[in-house]
């Protein structure tokens, strides 16, 4: 166990591209941090290089308060599980997961007992003898995992250890991780792309957007108070709304209506001129269903278009639209690819912008017809549409 | 895949065919190596009477004066030797070219496949004044240093292929796991490459073994002459007759130790051991 510090941790790879930039980060002991992002935001990299296998190109790498950046992998008392498992093929289970105990010359009843204990933990005992060739996915990554944690190291590294099983698996190992890490209160740092492992496993999350960090805090503070764009549209599922909006004589003017900004929660004025409006699906409601009381209060009413509305039995999602001269946007434009796999919010056109909204169960929208929605503007995020950067307060 | 019926008896034909085409010369040695001498240019493919005389000749006057068991054993310990040294040094070469960067690594495998395109024929002479002029005419090194120098790119090729295939992740696990690069290597990638290895090998071997060129230029005695250079200096029983009876039997005899060889090492040779490593 110990505590991970980067410094201005900085990569360049020999062909000049710089896949980490200035990367600080203090990782304490026995924490559970989360390294997020897009494909290609150097949070591999990152990982790779605390793991020592790739060279750290400037800044400092210190495991327990001493500088580890010229060490060898081996020397660095670190455990990590690949993408692909990368299970040694000519060797069974019992092998792959004492190799590191029997290079450390550890003794074979020592080993033997350190095994079996992984096994135990991980409910592989009966396939102990077994070559990883005839091991399911699920069970190979249960492998990879025993091999890090029969070895006691001082932090575990993940990365994107669960993205090559089928969902259910995933989910399934999801929580065993979870687990594990909460048995064992070993430091680690783990590495995913998928913001719902991101959420729902760590401690605290770090986002990575093109090398550089763009938050680090739990998940709940990224959840309510994402520090810029990029991370207000990455976090959360379905992603936040975006919309154009403007701040003139004292209101905020949404393309939905106008808004007091006194009832923003933790806005605090003075802001002027255009600025970029985010609201969480979940932050829409029928109008219907919300208190008369609640709606004198707060928020703002109106009417949607409604284009396709889903119900998943808990949640309703109505998909609708708002003229509004669309936001620009390298961070979100970062993000499209990402989320419209995810949400299914393809059928973006010129002066629309699409709107999800997560709605009661029991409400009666429908499909093609218009709707009475309201939305809760206490929860209002805003942002400079230059920057990117959160507006207003705290 | 799902075979036809028809095209499956065409390749049992097609096979069969090959088979025939290159095993009958084989058979006909054999028949011929079994013949006594008066029979042998009968024309017959099955013996009309067996006889184990010419392969009795092959060994007839023991150690001292036998034509042939000096140059067996040179042949097995040169051929021997050479892959060892070849499979050695290549896998190091060919672990290097496929893992690392390095500034003249085009160059390396450029220059081994020209060398392995080289003629053979053309450095007998120049070999044949130098060796003379080292000292080491007619030894086992005379014929082991060209041998290396036609079987390393061979090897070298052969490795590099197969090294390619085994994931570096592989390597990396190994080496978080505590492992120094040697130990990687020895532990984790050469285990993985062994099909390559022994595939390497048994081309290596079979090169040295069946080299002629070489043999009968480099070596004048029984102390370095090998088997394929021995042949050509077998007598008849008298001036008049030809050796072919045990010159087909001597060929029978070189012939085992290939089929050994092979045997053995075909075992390892499975192609798939990397499965099961890294989820494709």
């Amino acid at each position: 166990m110990s505590e991970i510090v980067l410094e201005g941790v900085t990569k360049v790879f020999d062909d000049g591209y710089e896949a980490v930039k200035d990367l600080n980060l203090d990782v304490a002991d026995g924490e559970f941090v989360i390294l997020v992002g897009p494909s290609g935001c150097g949070k591999s990299t990152a990982l790779r290089m605390i793991a020592g296998l790739e060279d750290i190109s400037s800044g400092e790498l210190k495991i327990d308060g001493e500088v580890v950046n010229d060490r060898s992998p081996k020397d660095r008392d670190i455990a990590m599980v690949f993408q692909n498992y990368a299970l040694y093929p000519h060797m069974t289970v019992r092998e792959n997961m004492g190799f590191a105990l029997s290079l450390a010359k550890v003794d074979k009843a020592e080993i033997d007992r350190k095994v079996e204990e992984a096994a135990e933990k991980l409910d592989l005992v009966q396939h102990l003898d077994r070559k990883p060739a005839n091991l399911s996915g699920g069970q190979r990554q249960r492998v990879a995992m025993g091999r890090a944690i029969v070895r006691d190291p001082k932090a575990f590294l993940m990365d994107e250890p669960l993205s090559n099983l089928d969902a259910k698996l995933r989910v399934q190992m999801r929580t065993e991780v979870a687990r594990l890490q909460s048995d064992l209160g070993t430091t680690m740092i783990y590495v995913t792309h998928d913001q719902t492992e991101a959420m729902t496993l760590g401690d605290r999350v770090a986002v990575m957007r093109a090398g550089i960090l763009q938050q680090v805090g739990s998940p709940e503070e990224l959840y309510a108070r994402p520090r810029n764009l990029f991370v207000a549209g990455f976090i959360g599922s379905p992603a936040m709304n975006f919309m154009a909006a403007e701040i003139i004589d004292g209101k905020i003017r949404l393309p939905i209506g106008e808004v007091d900004p006194a009832h923003v929660d933790g806005l605090e004025l003075p802001i002027q001129g255009k600025v970029v409006a985010g609201i969480r699906p979940e932050n829409f409601e029928d109008s219907a269903i919300v208190p008369d009381a609640t709606k004198a209060e707060r928020g703002v009413l109106f009417e949607a278009d409604i284009d396709l509305v889903e119900s998943l039995g808990s949640d309703l999602y109505a998909y609708f639209h708002i003229e509004s001269e669309g936001v620009q946007s390298d961070q979100l434009a970062d993000l499209v690819g990402e989320r419209l796999a995810e949400t299914g919010a393809a059928g973006r056109r010129e002066g629309h912008e699409q709107i999800v909204a997560r709605l009661e169960p029991t409400s009666k929208v429908r499909r093609h017809q218009k709707a009475q929605l309201w939305a809760d503007t206490a929860k209002l995020h805003l942002f400079d549409p230059e920057s990117g950067e959160r507006l207003g307060g705290r | 895949m799902k075979v036809g019926a028809r095209e499956y008896s065409l390749w049992t034909i097609a096979i069969a065919l090959v088979l025939i085409f290159a095993l009958v010369p084989v058979l006909w040695l054999l028949s011929i190596s079994l013949k006594p001498a008066s029979e042998v240019a009968d024309g017959r493919i099955i013996p009309s009477t067996f006889s184990l005389e010419n392969y009795k000749s092959l060994f007839e006057g023991g150690w001292s004066a036998s034509p042939f068991l000096h140059p067996l054993v040179n042949s097995i310990a040169i051929a021997l030797i050479t892959t060892v040294i070849a499979i050695v040094l290549a896998s190091f070469t060919a672990y290097a070219i496929a893992r690392l960067e390095f500034p003249g690594k085009r160059i390396i495998l450029a220059g081994a496949l020209a060398i392995a395109m080289f003629p053979p024929i053309s450095t007998v002479g120049p070999l044949f004044d130098m060796w003379r002029a080292f000292g080491i005419y007619d030894t086992y090194l005379g014929l082991i240093i060209p041998y290396l120098t036609f079987s390393l790119p061979l090897a070298v090729y052969v490795l590099v292929a197969f090294f390619r295939e085994i994931p570096w992740d592989l390597e990396q696990a190994a080496q978080v796991d505590g492992a120094t690069p040697w130990q990687a290597f020895r532990k984790v990638i050469l285990p993985l490459a062994a099909p390559g290895v022994f595939t390497a090998a048994i081309l290596v071997f079979i090169f040295c073994w069946n080299d002629f060129v070489y043999a009968i230029s480099l070596t004048s005695s029984d102390n370095s002459r090998t088997v394929p250079a021995a042949l050509a200096f077998f007598t008849g029983e008298s001036t008049f007759t030809e050796p072919t009876g045990s010159i087909a039997a001597a060929a029978i005899v070189v012939t085992i130790p290939i089929i050994v060889f092979v045997l053995i090492f075909q075992r390892r040779i499975v192609s798939g051991l990397t499965a099961g490593a890294v989820k494709g």
